[in-house]
């Protein structure tokens, strides 16, 4: 996984709440069994036309916001499915970071396992980042993790949070597994305590 | 441990190998289901690490989503889609490779794995029960802590069994009184979901309680906790009881005998102390639910049969204006619009929120001795093979058939687009599933979320319509 330190990055504005895993990528486009490729088809409803012809009102179908880096929105984003597709797609558009009021658990969850930072600030805020977003010559946003600050085109920094073990792993980017796999003797332990109880049946096929 | 639990609080306390020091725990995992669509990736980061499954016997893999609902005998070389098929046939190779359990196409075991998982006794009360796919809190039904996860996490459970967690707060959800006549679980899970909204439940694991919901068959916790993720909620849960120990007896996994009677002695401690704490509650009066529908495309947009859709004009918040208008515009709906009468084109009954027994028994009902309304295409979909053989034992498959239902196999179906079952752009779906967003059916597509005898009643008429009518 990529680290993630600092980002500064074009920031595309995209005021909507609730955007679902199923705008972000359709299911049509799971049927991979690889996890790249899939940024073509990012937003692909909201970005391409049935004739499969960009829709030239789509932030990202714009410049500069074709090359953007940052993602701003409204609540409850990434709500809907479990699919990890939606942050491959965001990722290999080139998303590596997105900011919203709040978002969904599991898209939230599944972006720091893929190296995307997401940042949730006051809807105020937020309003106030899509407005400088919006001007595309000061489209750049600044995100320093190290700090945990979103540093506006005038300077100002809004500062955020982050767990702090998924902060740490972003910074260096650490694979969780080869973390848990140092805690295999409490594993076993655990496994050892369960052994003889009700609620670890073995399945026999 | 002293100060009173909640029921996810004793589960979750039951399940920690190891507390972190920034308070995220490890958290052990009882039972991995697999299926074709969130594996493949994980299977193959695994590979490139030269790791194993750490635990295939608690492991348990099926093909679901790609499925056609056609020709299971044949198995993934009578898939069509090369790309589905791909898919199917790499979960096939990888359940070899890994030594993991594995229920083929052409098994009459095979079904959606929210389905089966219940049905063959492999999810039980009290465990950690996880899947890459958000509707795994459908298992929660059983008294479980079941949540979904992304493709990360299950490489990261097959590789330990573990997951990285933080506790979840606690949201009591209670039903009080007793649902109406013709009223069911599906309606009860909208009327919620309506209540507290899409994000209400983040951060959250959901308990169900009440009168209500202990009135529930299982078939109908499932299709409660089934859509929590609908609400935002991380998992469901309802505290297990009598209702649940008698359908876990006898299930093919289920333990059995003496094992069987200590596992319930265990299960029943799984219920909320006197005096445990939630961070929030929620009651709702089980008897004021009517059945319900979505008019929108996400699924607090719900009103009941007898209502009408929203005037974006009497919204004060104009971004939720903006949104009531946008929800309208791609569901061809006016503002105002009564929803009982509008024509659909496609009824779906099945997906992993409404496709077992009870469901096909509450649509058959309606459908008895009638026809489905010409020019409407109305699918049944059994939710595994064996709701399938079940049904075609009590002769719901010669109702359906003779009223113009297409009975059809099992899998996802309808629910997404990812296997033939798909609308095609504008048409119109009174559907059974748990999803309304835009494009989720095929692309364009319109869907109406509702219960299975709902569904049926509309089937008949072609138009959305009170099930009361059919009583
Ligand atoms: S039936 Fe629908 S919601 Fe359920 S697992 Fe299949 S695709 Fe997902």
């Amino acid at each position: 996984m990529q680290p993630f330190t600092t980002l500064s990055g074009i920031a595309a504005p995209l005021p909507r709440a609730n955007v679902d895993t199923d705008q972000i990528i359709p299911a049509r486009f799971l049927k991979t069994i690889a996890r790249t490729g899939l940024g073509r088809h990012l937003f692909a409803a909201l970005r391409y036309d049935e004739s499969g012809a960009e829709r030239a009102d789509f932030i990202l179908n714009q410049d500069p916001y074709r090359r953007a880096e940052i993602l701003i929105a409204h609540e409850n984003f990434g709500c809907g499915s479990s699919r990890e597709h939606a942050p491959w797609a965001l990722l290999d558009f080139g998303i590596r970071a997105i900011i919203a009021p709040d978002f969904a658990d599991i898209f939230y969850n599944n972006c720091f396992k893929n190296g995307i930072l997401p940042i949730r600030l006051p809807r105020a805020a937020c309003d106030q980042l899509i407005a400088d977003a919006s001007m595309s010559a000061n489209a750049r946003l600044t995100i320093d993790l190290e700090r945990q600050v979103v540093r506006r085109p005038d300077g100002e920094e809004i500062p955020f949070t982050v767990e702090a073990l998924r902060r740490h792993c972003l910074l260096h980017g650490l694979d969780d597994i080869g973390q848990t796999l140092a805690h295999e003797a409490a594993i076993t332990a655990h496994e050892a305590r369960l052994a003889n109880s009700p609620c670890l049946p073995v399945l026999g096929f | 441990m002293t100060h009173p639990r909640t029921v996810f609080d004793k589960i979750w306390d039951a399940h920690v190998v190891e507390t972190l020091p920034d308070g995220t725990c490890l958290l052990y995992i009882d039972r991995h289901l697999v299926h074709e669509v969130t594996s493949p990736q994980a299977f193959e980061g695994l590979r490139a690490a030269g790791r194993r499954v750490r635990r295939p016997d608690l492991t348990l893999a099926v093909p679901d989503h790609n499925v056609p609902t056609e020709h299971h005998a044949e198995g993934s070389a009578a898939i069509l889609e090369p790309d589905s098929r791909l898919q199917v046939q790499t979960l096939e190779r990888n359940v070899v490779e890994f030594g993991v359990p594995f229920i083929p196409i052409s098994d009459a075991r095979q079904g959606i794995v929210h389905v089966i998982g219940p049905e063959l006794g492999a999810s039980l009360p009290g465990m950690t029960i996880v899947c890459g796919d958000s509707h795994t809190s459908t298992h929660g039904a059983l008294g479980a802590l079941a949540f979904g996860i992304g493709t990360s996490e299950v490489e990261h459970v097959l590789a330990t069994q573990t997951l990285l967690q933080r506790p979840a707060r606690n949201l009591l959800v209670e039903v009080t009184g007793r649902l109406g006549p013709g009223v069911t679980a599906k309606d009860m899970a909208l009327a919620i979901i309506g209540a507290i909204g899409t994000a209400g439940g983040t951060g959250h694991v959901i308990e169900y309680a009440g009168d209500a919901v202990r009135a529930l068959d299982m078939a109908g916790r499932m299709t409660l906790c089934n859509m929590s993720i609908e609400a935002g909620a991380r998992a469901g849960l309802i505290a297990p009881d009598e209702t649940t120990f008698a359908y876990v007896r006898g299930r093919p996994f289920a333990p059995k005998g003496e094992a069987f009677d200590r596992a319930v002695a265990y299960w029943r401690s799984l219920v909320a102390d006197p005096g445990a704490q939630y961070d929030r509650t929620v009651r709702i009066d089980g008897g004021e639910i009517a059945p319900m529908l979505t008019w929108g495309t996400n699924p607090e947009a719900v009103v009941p049969i007898t209502g009408t859709t929203p005037d974006p004009d009497a919204e004060p918040d104009p971004a939720r204006a903006a949104q009531i208008r946008r929800m309208l515009a791609y569901m061809a709906l006016t503002p105002g619009q009564a929803l009982e009468g509008v024509p659909v084109d496609v009824v779906f009954i099945g997906s992993c929120t409404n496709s077992r027994i009870e469901d096909m028994r509450a649509a058959a009902e309606i459908a008895r001795n009638r026809r489905v309304a010409p020019g409407v295409r109305a699918l049944v979909v059994p939710g595994s093979g064996l709701v399938k053989q079940q049904a075609e034992a009590e002769g719901l498959d010669r109702i359906f058939t003779e009223a113009g239902f297409e009975w059809r196999e099992a899998g996802c179906s309808m629910c997404l687009g990812m296997n033939p079952d798909k609308l095609t752009p504008g048409q119109r779906c009174a559907s059974t599933s748990n999803r309304n967003f835009e494009g989720r059916q095929g692309p364009g597509g319109r869907t109406h979320l509702l219960s299975p005898a709902m569904a049926a009643a509309a089937a008949i008429t072609g138009t959305l319509t009170d099930s009361r009518r059919f009583a």
